[in-house]
């Protein structure tokens, strides 16, 4: 464990006369408390000597520790103060300067500049690593809170720069001047720059032959090289599918993460901001795409995995974010089951959670009126991805906000499948308790005329079916039934009992028990 | 033949082009052409389309209508895919509220809740735009015999032809070629009209489903290799 400490001189003692700035902002820039330049100085050492394990250790505890204890309501000391504790050293300082910006975004509000200011360092230090001059070796956590952090502001930044009805003079000349800092297309090249360059695609290929060890080596370089590209390649793949549900392109988002096989651990489920990012907009986006089952099982999985470790990870910085995401998949997972009802993909712990948050309003979401619709409309408000619209504003028109937009439509055309769906519920209650009934007598029933009937239940079979590219047809239904003539038949559908999958778990139960009693010797 | 290697040659280059510039501003113009292309040759990229649409959503101001529109017969002609979402999706509420798109939304509308009837009567009316989309009716007849399939061991002949929008003669001539090719059978039906026996399928005959839950996937096997070596 590390050997100094971060005690710090009490707050009155001889510190720097105040500058001008200090006037200006209420606290000194370029102040340095003890406690900062040994942070410093040991990060830098840790650093240059890829001691990931003491490098963690300061990134995720005393960073925070400091942060809580000096820099509650204060930035951190600029990187100009701190640069001559660690040489000057060009990587340090942006390293230094990403987290001083991460700091500030979390605890106090970012200026316009601060923003650009971020945006820069964010260029400055990701072309440093695709130009391959990088020889450090840092954790998985923090490889990841870049790529994270990095699309958030650029989230955040649309959502800022869509606000147009109360920005400055000086605001919006700042806005012009700098129209490239956090441009869609620089932000989505950034990302996919590191994809390719790091030709973790590749990699990943590769590994399935056995030729690399990314996976099995959690990502690190065990051979004096660098895993700053590849993990970080690795993570904006994770970027890229966010940003692209960001902007309601689910398919595309898709399609990026495809190279990472999500139904096994991986490099993505080291670090668990990672691994919530990859699932929660995985489930989304095939929630969006009308996969429900894909999504319940990935959110059921995921939600498990949560409820079981959940306890490890109380005193990280995530977790309140983890609490949050944790909710929103447990609205995500009652709007699939209310729009797919198969409670059987979900595990026994998830749905008594379930049932216990949403319990009361799956069942009025059944009902399709008015009521209903606001439940649907009221979730999936609450745990949608803050979509954005990218385009930057017409700065002749009158200045309007549109920081709802993106927001309002994706809303939506949710709401409208919703819509199409609604009749689909009434036919299911009548199916699962008929093994046969004639068209006219359910049409009776459910109050409709016979030709409508028809054109439900070929809804029902549209919404349930999902098409890939390749015309695969893949069942979401959870009651088969088929037409023959005017007589609707309904199969019982008795949930597949796994014999093999139950066969092979005892199998290597048993190999198990036969080890442990070999093990055990009889005097 | 000449041309058709030529076709071909073009469409390798646009598809390799949004593969190695998926965010490339300069490729607009060519996806453009590409969806030109894609009406006259009735050929379909979705990730081509996909592509031009978020250059759109990232420019407003070079988005073309007619451009947009074609996108989405083509999209839509993709049924029962969920193509046509996936575009809405990308284009802005100001802008779906423009008559022709409004049209379209209303045709998906009746396709994805199995209207076929309204469908073929709205189709009817806007024969401007659906028209310009050579091979539309012939995908659309495909989707609503994909939904057909799905949902009918034997469907009764009056309602695969409000779905297929064919009748009488026609009908008789479809349903011929149907049977010779695809598996079809008529069926009198008790003097109660005709009856058109669709093929079997796992989705209109369940019991046909049954086999693939009985099998063990090859991963689960290797948990016991070790063991068995």
């Amino acid at each position: 464990m590390a050997s100094f400490d971060y005690e710090d001189a009490p707050a009155n003692s001889a510190a720097p006369a105040s500058s001008q700035s200090h006037e200006v902002l209420g606290y000194d820039p370029n102040f340095v408390p003890d406690s900062v330049k040994s942070f410093a100085v040991h990060l830098y050492r840790h650093i240059r000597e890829k001691n990931v394990y003491e490098i963690h250790q300061m990134y995720e505890t005393s960073f925070q520790t400091l942060s809580e204890r000096l820099f509650k309501d204060t930035p951190w000391p600029s990187v100009d103060a701190v640069a001559h504790y660690v040489d000057n050293d060009h990587v340090f300082c942006l390293l230094y300067r990403e987290m001083w910006f991460r700091h500030l975004y979390a605890r106090l509000s970012p200026t316009l500049k601060q923003r650009i200011d971020s945006w820069d360092n964010y260029c400055s230090l990701f072309q440093v690593v695709l130009h391959g001059v990088v020889n450090m070796q840092l954790p998985n956590q923090w490889l990841w809170d870049m790529v994270d952090e990095f699309v958030y502001q650029f989230q955040s930044f649309c959502q800022y720069r869509a606000k147009m009805k109360n920005k400055t003079d000086q605001e919006i000349a700042l806005l012009r001047e700098y129209d490239q800092a956090w441009n869609v297309y620089g932000v989505l090249n950034y990302l996919q720059a590191l994809v390719e360059k790091s030709m973790i695609i590749q990699i990943l290929e590769q590994e399935k032959e056995g030729l690399e060890q990314f996976t099995a080596n959690d990502g690190y370089d065990y051979d004096g090289g660098s895993n700053v590209l590849k993990v970080l390649g690795y993570f904006s793949m994770v970027g890229l599918l966010r940003v692209h549900c960001l902007l309601g392109d689910y398919h595309t988002g898709l399609k990026c993460l495809l190279p990472i096989d999500i139904s096994q651990q991986g490099v993505y489920t080291s670090v668990i901001g990672s691994h919530i990012t990859a699932i929660y907009h995985y489930g989304f986006a095939n929630l969006m795409l009308r996969r429900y089952v894909e999504a319940i099982r990935e959110f059921n999985k995921i939600l498990l995995y949560i409820y079981k470790t959940k306890q490890y990870h109380q005193k990280s910085p995530q977790y309140e974010q983890i609490l949050k995401k944790n909710e929103q998949m447990y609205a995500l997972l009652a709007i699939c089951l209310s729009l797919c009802p198969q409670v059987k993909l979900v595990d026994e712990t998830v749905n008594s959670q379930l049932r216990e948050k949403y319990g009361e309003k799956m069942i009025r979401m059944q009902r399709y009126d008015d009521e209903a619709f606001a439940i649907y409309d009221e979730l999936f408000s609450y745990a949608c991805p803050k979509f954005i619209t990218p385009s930057a504003p017409s700065f002749e028109e009158p200045l309007v906000n549109y920081n709802q937009d993106a927001y309002r439509l994706q809303l939506k055309l949710f709401l409208y499948e919703v819509k199409q769906q609604q009749l689909l519920s009434g036919v299911r209650t009548f199916l699962k308790v008929y093994s046969t009934i004639s068209l006219g007598k359910l049409a009776n029933y459910m109050e409709v005329d016979e030709p409508t009937l028809r054109t439900i239940l070929m809804t029902y079979k549209h919404k349930t079916h999902a098409v890939d590219g390749d015309g695969k047809i893949t069942s979401n239904a959870d009651v088969d039934f088929y037409i023959d003539d005017d007589t609707i038949h309904v199969m019982e559908s008795k949930p597949a009992k796994r014999y093999g999958d139950y066969f092979l778990r005892q199998v290597v139960k048993l190999e198990g028990v036969i080890n442990d009693l070999d093990r055990i010797k009889l005097d | 033949m000449g041309r058709e290697r030529e076709r071909e040659v073009q469409q390798y280059t646009v598809e390799q082009l949004v593969a190695v510039n998926p965010y490339n501003p300069d490729i607009l113009p060519d996806l453009e052409n590409y969806v030109n292309d894609q009406v006259s040759s009735q050929t379909y990229s979705l990730s081509a389309n996909l592509c031009l649409l978020r250059l759109y959503q990232f420019e407003p101001e070079r988005m073309s209508s007619q451009i947009v529109s074609r996108i989405l017969v083509k999209a839509l002609m993709a049924m029962p895919a969920p193509d046509f979402s996936l575009c809405l999706f990308l284009i802005p509420e100001r802008v779906q509220m423009e008559e022709q798109f409004k049209t379209l939304i209303v045709l998906s509308h009746y396709l994805e809740t199995g209207r076929f009837h309204q469908f073929w009567d709205e189709a009817a009316k806007s024969r401007h735009i659906v028209e310009a989309v050579p091979g539309f009716e012939q995908a659309i007849q495909a989707y609503a015999i994909h939904v057909l399939s799905l949902t009918y061991q034997k469907v009764p002949r009056p309602v695969l032809a409000e779905a297929i929008n064919i009748e009488g003669l026609s009908l008789d001539k479809f349903l011929e070629h149907q049977v010779v090719n695809s598996g079809w059978v008529l069926d009198k039906g008790n003097g109660r009209g005709q009856l058109i026996v669709l093929p079997p399928n796992e989705f209109n005959h369940p019991e046909l489903k049954k086999n693939t839950a009985d099998t063990v996937p090859f991963e689960h096997i290797t948990r016991i290799f070790p063991i068995m070596g």
